[in-house]
């Protein structure tokens, strides 16, 4: 049987959507796909050296429940959501909605970030920064974990064209 | 059931435990049998999806007051 491939892009820079890229490549890679992701623009952040640079906002974001990761159960079913414009003007909002969405992580036996992307590695999935984006942000190599690979669009389809699964995030 | 290596991968969610597994089967040799623990509801299905994928043979799937059991055999 032909190994099965999968491709996916990942182009959001953000806590929560850091998720999906590495869970799905992770798993195919448990289950025997050979993967790579491709990150460009804000995808980017994700392999970054430090990734306390991921941050999780409810601005915006009516589809995230603001509820509290700890207290008795009566308190942790309140949903906190409030007006984007009172949002936008407490200082700090973002790192607390970021360090409350980590405890919840952590309180649910879901992986980290960090944990995921090592898993990942471990597998060896491939990872390849689009250089383009790269520059764009003023980004430096050194800026990036070791073992990425950079190229562009051309590069991703020499993999992607071969792939069974394909998945842009 | 006997069994050559257990994981326990209680209070772990997803993905951890298919991982986890996919490790803890890389340590047996073929045709040993490899036992699981999980409290993750969706490990029922997802075990099940593993072994149907990678051809390691899921012997049963046993539920417990809310604890997953598997015994699954590699390939």
């Amino acid at each position: 049987m032909d190994t099965k491939k999968m491709a996916i892009i990942a182009t959001k820079g953000t806590l929560d959507w850091a998720y999906p890229p590495f869970i799905l490549a992770s798993t195919a890679a448990a289950l025997g796909y050979e993967t790579q992701i491709f990150f460009t623009f804000y995808g980017l952040q994700l392999v970054r050296k430090d990734l306390s640079v991921l941050k999780v906002s409810p601005l915006g974001n009516p589809g995230m429940p603001m509820k509290m990761p700890f207290g008795p159960k009566w308190f942790k079913s309140i949903n906190w959501n409030m007006p984007n414009a009172i949002q936008a003007i407490i200082p700090g909002y973002e790192n607390v909605a970021t360090a409350l969405m980590k405890q919840t992580i952590a309180n649910n036996g879901v992986a980290t970030i960090p944990d995921l992307r090592e898993l990942c590695q471990e597998a060896e999935v491939k990872f390849i920064a689009c250089q383009m984006t790269v520059e764009l942000f003023g980004f430096e190599h050194s800026d990036f974990i070791d073992g990425l690979e950079y190229g562009g669009a051309a590069t991703f389809f020499e993999f992607a064209g071969e792939t069974d699964i394909c998945l842009f995030i | 059931m006997n069994f050559d290596k257990e994981l326990d991968a209680r209070g772990l969610n997803c993905p951890l435990p298919i991982l986890r597994a996919k490790k803890a089967l890389a340590d047996v040799g073929s045709g040993q049998v490899l036992k699981i623990l999980s409290t993750d509801p969706g490990s029922v299905k997802d075990f099940a999806a593993f072994a149907k994928q990678t051809g390691n043979e899921l012997l049963s799937t046993a539920e417990a007051g809310g604890e997953f059991t598997f015994f699954m055999k590699k390939k």
